[in-house]
């Protein structure tokens, strides 16, 4: 059984440490927050300006003043700082964020990553994407191992336009995870239920197979 | 001077021309300016250049000068979820530069305190980085990215003072400090007028060098985009 959102998330959770500041992007990476281990304490960034980011709010605590970088509404924790933009992309840019955990459209086997633009089909922009790769110490990447139509999203090289060049550290799908530490990705976790031949079968890129494989 | 006008349409006044370039802050619809922005669409103004992170939604902040097609240009990290916008750039009617959000902050940041342009990672290896100066540092490459100035700031506050001192509220904040620095004119939209004195001068975001003059706005409207809640447990 390959995993689900719920499980991708509760995977990228296990890379979080104590005293970790974070940045999680839209979707899936935001789920994470839901699986923060009980022994682990992390503050939370959302890059629009707000460092300890909170929980959503309670329906009568909205406000409309108060919101992600996802433009949803949340709420403020005791040990919450506001800051601008420029404050909040230096702290990006500037190294102070230890782990950044992000959704994409491909990867590419020397670590690339594209998640911004279709061209020619969507035009949404990159918001943070770009400053957030690289500048963060470590970046995780979350996505379906394969296309809606089956065909392969971790490759030999990205044909979309790149948010950056060899930045990934890490990229969990819903089949396997791979470390990006050597010349060539290893495989080192499987989901339960997958074997490394319908890896093979659903992967373009070249990796290595880590002599530890972990099987779940 | 007391900096206070007395409405939106008045601090515009003598200032707006065709093809001028407006930064705006906000990120979303979340510390927008929405009453200058109304006043530049009843102004008529056009061609214009618009700095800002987003361009708004359908019906509220910048999208509504979308309608009008005041807007010939945008210059901005995100357009998603606004079908007007994308419809005047898929037909050719809109022109757009994406920047990296922090780089459109640190632009910004940068025009206001006379930094001609600053070198940055971000974007390396990417689009962003075409037809740019790349350059090593201590073994690593960054690119040259410019300092931005505007005609005109249209910046969104919660508190000004007479002096145009600004206090912002929690992440309505955002693009706002920064913009407020790097217009040639500079104009915040407040929702509390409060008395000189008032303020600890220790807690000013922006202080009233940046600001030309503001306007008291009343009900503002602060649209939620994404209303997301948890229910409170028995």
């Amino acid at each position: 059984m390959p995993w689900s959102r719920e499980e991708i998330a509760q995977r990228a959770a296990e890379e979080l440490q104590d005293g970790f500041y974070v940045n999680l992007g839209i979707g899936i990476p935001t789920l994470v927050a839901n699986y923060i281990p009980d022994n682990v304490q992390v503050i939370l960034e959302s890059e629009n300006g707000m460092l300890g980011m909170g929980p959503f709010p309670y329906p009568d605590q909205v406000d409309p003043d108060l919101i992600n970088a996802g433009k949803q509404t949340i709420s403020e924790l005791d040990q919450t700082s506001y800051f601008s933009s420029a404050d909040s992309f230096a702290m990006i840019r500037g190294g102070h964020i230890n782990l950044a955990i992000l959704g994409a459209m491909q990867v590419a086997q020397n670590g690339d990553l594209a998640n911004w633009m279709i061209p020619g089909k969507m035009i949404k922009g990159m918001g943070g994407a770009m400053d957030l790769v690289a500048g963060v110490n470590k970046v995780v990447v979350i996505m379906d191992h394969t296309a809606k139509d089956g065909s392969p999203k971790f490759l030999k090289s990205c044909d979309l336009p790149l948010t950056g060049s060899s930045v990934t550290d890490l990229l969990i799908t819903n089949l396997a995870v791979f470390q990006f530490e050597e010349d060539k990705p290893t495989l080192i976790e499987l989901a339960p239920g997958v074997d490394l031949d319908e890896i093979r079968e659903k992967t373009q890129a070249e990796f290595v197979v880590s002599p530890d494989l972990k099987s779940n | 001077m007391n900096k206070l006008k007395n409405s939106a349409s008045e601090a515009l006044e003598g200032i707006l021309f065709d093809g001028m370039t407006i930064m705006a802050g906000g990120f979303g619809l979340c510390g927008i300016p929405e009453y200058l922005i109304t006043a530049l669409r009843d102004s008529g103004v056009k061609d214009i250049s618009v700095i800002s992170n987003n361009c708004g939604i359908d019906d509220f902040g910048l999208g509504i000068l979308l309608h009008t097609r005041q807007i010939k240009k945008m210059v901005s990290s995100y357009v998603g979820g606004n079908k007007t916008f994308e419809q005047q750039y898929m037909k050719g009617e809109l022109e757009l530069e994406f920047n990296p959000q922090g780089t459109l902050a640190e632009r910004c940041r940068a025009g206001g305190a006379g930094i001609a342009g600053f070198y940055t990672k971000t974007g390396v290896g990417t689009v962003i980085a075409e037809g740019k100066e790349h350059k090593e540092f201590n073994g690593e490459t960054y690119i040259l990215e410019t300092g931005l100035v505007a005609d005109l700031s249209l910046v969104k506050a919660w508190k000004a003072d007479d002096e145009g001192n600004l206090v912002y509220r929690k992440t309505a904040r955002n693009f706002n400090p920064v913009m407020a620095t790097a217009g040639k004119t500079t104009i915040a939209e407040v929702e509390e007028y409060v008395s000189l004195g008032d303020f600890d001068p220790d807690h000013i975001h922006t202080p009233g060098i940046y600001v030309n003059g503001f306007i008291v706005g009343t009900d503002h409207k602060k649209p939620i985009e994404i209303m997301t809640t948890r229910e409170y447990v028995a």
